[in-house]
């Protein structure tokens, strides 16, 4: 009886997993009707209209999902320089040995540290020297979120690597060592086409990470409203414009602010599930 | 000869060169984390005291006034703590117990759709972005409740925190051999017994990680609560009413030349509690290790 009972619990609390998944998904939708339902699915990804005037209201989506994949893109290209060596550092060459630790603990705290806290500091920090660097004209803008969200997702694709890495057999690596390679040439000819597909695949969960980033973004990007022109310029992701504007919209804004934040779950959602299912891939090739 | 040794030499100076990248580049990727704790210890140190922790967020006339006498900002968070807190132990109080026993499910049905589809949308949840969960509580609580409320927060703060704790529950309870299990059901143990008192202790230790890594995790978000909790200035204790939270304190007053030097010191409080947590945890998935 009290086994039944028991049972019965485990299924009810795992049943509220599909309820709220299922619901983000019904909720969204129902609530981003009316912005679809007024301008059409297509018009609204594809317009860079965003007129708040009353009467006159226009809302698009392109100038945000542009802004969200110019600063993951971005972030991506600026991080792997880092994330690869650290991944090589505590997977390859410093293995097991206590400066790895050290290294994987650092990142780990990176890892931890909130993005609130980030962006005060990118926003203190770091604006000051991008516009002293002249690299943007106020500080903030594209290229300053994206620098801070690429020290944000390193620990992430560090970590995963690392893990890929680790798992390349020794009788690989031993065989190219015993035919004369060289430490360099191993990493290139044996470790990066075994565990690449893992790499790639911790990639892509860095790149889930960086695309739903909010609060560094935020109060960094700059928020203008408009089609970001060139990297220095400021402009707004769809997670900094519902951040910036969802408290005080109502109505056909509203709306539409949740219709961004549909796409934008859907964005996250696939981009995710492709990395889920390449490292599963990649996990079951090594065996 | 000549040119084969050539040969050689730019491979061995390739080895060498990359090795020297690697570490190079390694020990870059730590600087970020020495300027953010310095920035903000530099920065945030004289705030902390006693008042630090037991006041309120003074106004901004206040704030101005003691800035330009050149005195340190009165007050303090003691608004987001409590906030934080409050709303953190009504997340936690039910994240674990169904994150522990839905953890526990798909760790005992795994193979049947039912789990795999289960495990399938706690990854999902678990790579939603936190300002969706936001948007998802202001749909579900705050527009029925006709109001922005603490409950709210909380609620957004459970479904950050539920995913993470069913997966370190799973993960745990799938490396656990299966002969503990059938030597508790062999002596006669009945089901949940077996589950609650054997199997839960022996993963104890990593699920506790589990939670301190949730708990660490979801301290520092600010996206969920923007629209739920929303902030106010006073020390409140009612959980339907608006709350701060010392993450949301910071996103409220960052722009705020008199309440900088408040900011700085609660992102120290934060950023202290947040790293002791995730060291404490690492310290115990070290002891507890299966």
């Amino acid at each position: 009886m009290q086994d039944k009972i028991f049972r019965i619990l485990l299924i009810l609390s795992a049943i509220i997993v599909p309820i709220i998944g299922g619901g983000i998904i019904f909720s969204l939708t129902i609530d981003s009707s009316e912005a679809f339902g007024h301008f059409g699915f297509w018009h609204f990804v594809f317009s860079d209209d965003w007129v708040t005037t009353a009467g006159k209201e226009s809302y698009g989506a392109l100038p945000f999902i542009t802004g969200t994949l110019l600063t993951t893109a971005l972030a991506l290209l600026m991080c792997i320089p880092f994330s690869l060596p650290v991944a090589l550092f505590t997977g390859e060459y410093f293995r097991g040995k206590k400066i790895a630790t050290i290294l994987s603990t650092i990142t780990d705290l990176l890892a931890g540290i909130p993005s609130i806290i980030y962006g005060l500091w990118g926003f203190y920090a770091l604006r000051p020297v991008f516009m002293y660097l002249n690299l943007s004209p106020h500080g903030s803008g594209i290229l300053t979120a994206a620098f801070v969200l690429a020290i944000m997702i390193v620990p992430y694709a560090a970590s995963l690597s690392s893990e890929f890495i680790k798992m390349v057999p020794a009788e690989l690596k031993e065989g190219a060592y015993g035919l004369g390679a060289t430490r360099a040439e191993v990493i290139r000819r044996v470790i990066f086409p075994t565990a690449g597909s893992g790499i790639f695949s911790a990639y892509i969960l860095a790149i889930g990470r960086a695309l739903g980033e909010t609060m560094t973004v935020t109060m960094l990007i700059g928020n203008t409203n408009q089609m970001p022109e060139t990297l220095r310029t400021t402009g707004n992701t769809m997670a900094s414009i519902i951040a910036n504007q969802f408290g005080e919209a109502d109505g056909l804004k509203l709306s539409s602010l949740i219709a961004i934040g549909l796409l934008l779950f859907l964005i996250t959602a696939i981009i995710n599930m492709i990395g889920k299912i390449l490292i599963k891939r990649a996990g079951t090739f090594k065996k | 000869m000549e040119k084969q040794d050539n040969k050689l030499k730019l491979r061995i100076f390739k080895n060498n060169a990359l090795y020297v990248a690697i570490c190079v580049l390694s020990g870059l990727t730590a600087i970020p984390l020495v300027a953010i704790l310095g920035e903000v210890l530099v920065k945030g140190w004289e705030q902390l005291g006693w008042s630090f922790i037991t006041e309120a967020t003074p106004n901004a006339y206040k704030a101005m006034m003691a800035m330009s006498n050149g005195e340190p900002v009165p007050g303090g968070i003691a608004n987001g703590i409590v906030g934080t807190f409050l709303m953190l132990t009504l997340a936690s109080i039910l994240a674990i117990p169904i994150g522990i026993l839905c953890g526990i499910c798909l760790s005992e049905y795994r193979g049947n759709w039912f789990a795999t589809t289960v495990s399938y949308l706690t990854d999902l949840l678990q790579g939603t972005p936190s300002i969706i969960i936001g948007i998802i509580t202001y749909i579900w609580v705050v527009v029925p409740m006709k109001g922005y409320s603490a409950f709210a927060g909380s609620v957004a703060l459970f479904i950050m925190m539920l995913p993470l704790i069913i997966r370190s529950t799973e993960e745990t309870m799938k490396i656990l051999p299966e002969t503990l299990k059938e030597a508790g059901l062999g002596l006669g143990g009945s089901y949940w017994r077996v589950m609650l008192k054997v199997m839960l202790p022996a993963s104890f230790g990593s699920i506790f990680t589990g939670i301190l890594l949730a708990i660490s995790r979801v301290v520092g978000e600010t996206a969920p609560l923007m629209f739920t909790a929303l902030g106010g200035a006073a020390i409140s204790w009612n959980m339907a009413k608006p709350m701060s939270a010392v993450p949301l304190l910071i996103w409220e007053f960052f722009n705020d030349p008199n309440l900088q030097s408040l900011i700085w010191g609660a992102s120290l409080f934060l950023l202290t509690f947040v790293l002791c947590l995730n060291l404490l945890a690492k310290r115990i998935a070290k002891k507890w290790k299966i």
